[in-house]
């Protein structure tokens, strides 16, 4: 029996699961960072309502 | 007398140091600062470990006499699953620790060990079952090591769920954190499953105490590998962590003036 499909499906599923599991905050992080911008315009808006 | 008083200030001094830094992890922006200083150090150390540890296994250990090349996945396989049992394990040492003490970041970082925990469960149960083809003749088997490997996975998505579910984001660190203590009982059974009962999968070859049945060529790679995840696991951690801050402290002052000033 032939193992390199084994050996390398094994390492491209390690291979996905960690990339994903190190990429899904850096995402996070960015929609987080753009609702705290956007909360604190309206909080500036706000506080000036000329503006 | 002196060399006493010199030894006895030392002491203090060091006790004096980490009930400091104890006191300073507890700040959220202090731990925001620090973790984001340790990421890139954590990310490099781990990506240095690992293309020396699959180097060598991948390319310098020999085939095995009777599994032949397949052997080569427990380079992946094994500290996936030794990550596995010991995120777990400091998930609930982490979940006891916040709801005796109340410490909110070590909430944050017990609920932010459940993915990576559950990744590399993922990780060791399709590495196992590809794995298992070649060698058993089969992907599964409901032995007691798979089974409650399997349950390990079921354990980490039940603690997330659970944490999702709830709005108050302290409240669901709480009951999440009980659950995961309480999940803790499935560890020693994981880990004596191959004692306790019949199973297909192996026995340890590997012993803290009792040394180790692989030939060094292929067991340094292993080390190695086991090494780089924990790695991996303390960049991650600290990666999620400190988004979790952000999300949670979004109205604070602190994070508003970080965002303000692009430190983020």
């Amino acid at each position: 029996m032939n193992h390199a499909p084994f050996i390398w499906a094994s390492y491209s599923i390690g291979t996905v699961v960690l990339l994903w599991c190190a990429l899904a905050p850096l995402t996070r992080k960015k929609s987080v960072i753009r609702d705290i911008r956007k909360l604190n315009q309206i909080e500036e808006r706000n506080r000036d309502p000329n503006s | 007398m002196n060399t006493n008083v010199t030894t006895m200030n030392k002491e203090k001094a060091r006790k004096n140091w980490l009930v400091m830094f104890i006191h300073k992890m507890g700040s959220p922006p202090w731990f925001y600062n620090f973790a984001g200083k340790l990421i890139p150090w954590l990310w490099a150390i781990f990506i240095g470990l690992t293309v020396w540890g699959l180097y060598l296994g991948l390319f310098k250990a020999p085939a095995d006499y009777q599994q032949g090349e397949s052997f080569r996945i427990m380079y992946l396989h094994v500290p996936a699953a030794w990550m596995s049992m010991m995120i777990y394990t400091s998930m609930a040492i982490m979940g006891f620790i916040a709801l005796v003490w109340r410490i909110r970041i070590m909430e944050i970082l017990a609920m932010c060990s459940a993915p990576v925990g559950a990744a590399f469960t993922i990780i060791a149960l399709a590495s196992g079952s590809l794995w298992g083809r070649p060698t058993w003749g089969t992907y599964w088997v409901w032995d007691a090591r798979l089974t409650s490997e399997l349950v390990l996975l079921f354990l980490y998505l039940g603690v997330i769920g659970l944490y999702n579910s709830i709005d108050e984001p302290r409240k669901a660190a709480r009951a999440a954190c009980l659950l995961a203590m309480v999940g803790a009982v499935n560890l020693p059974i994981i880990h004596y499953s191959v004692k306790w009962w019949n199973t297909l999968h192996q026995g340890s070859s590997i012993s803290v105490t009792g040394g180790s049945n692989i030939d060094p060529s292929m067991l340094w790679p292993l080390l190695i590998m086991a090494v780089a995840v924990k790695f991996y696991y303390g960049a991650n951690l600290l990666t999620r962590a400190r988004v979790k801050l952000l999300e949670q402290d979004k109205r604070k002052g602190w994070v508003k003036n970080l965002v303000k000033e692009h430190k983020s």
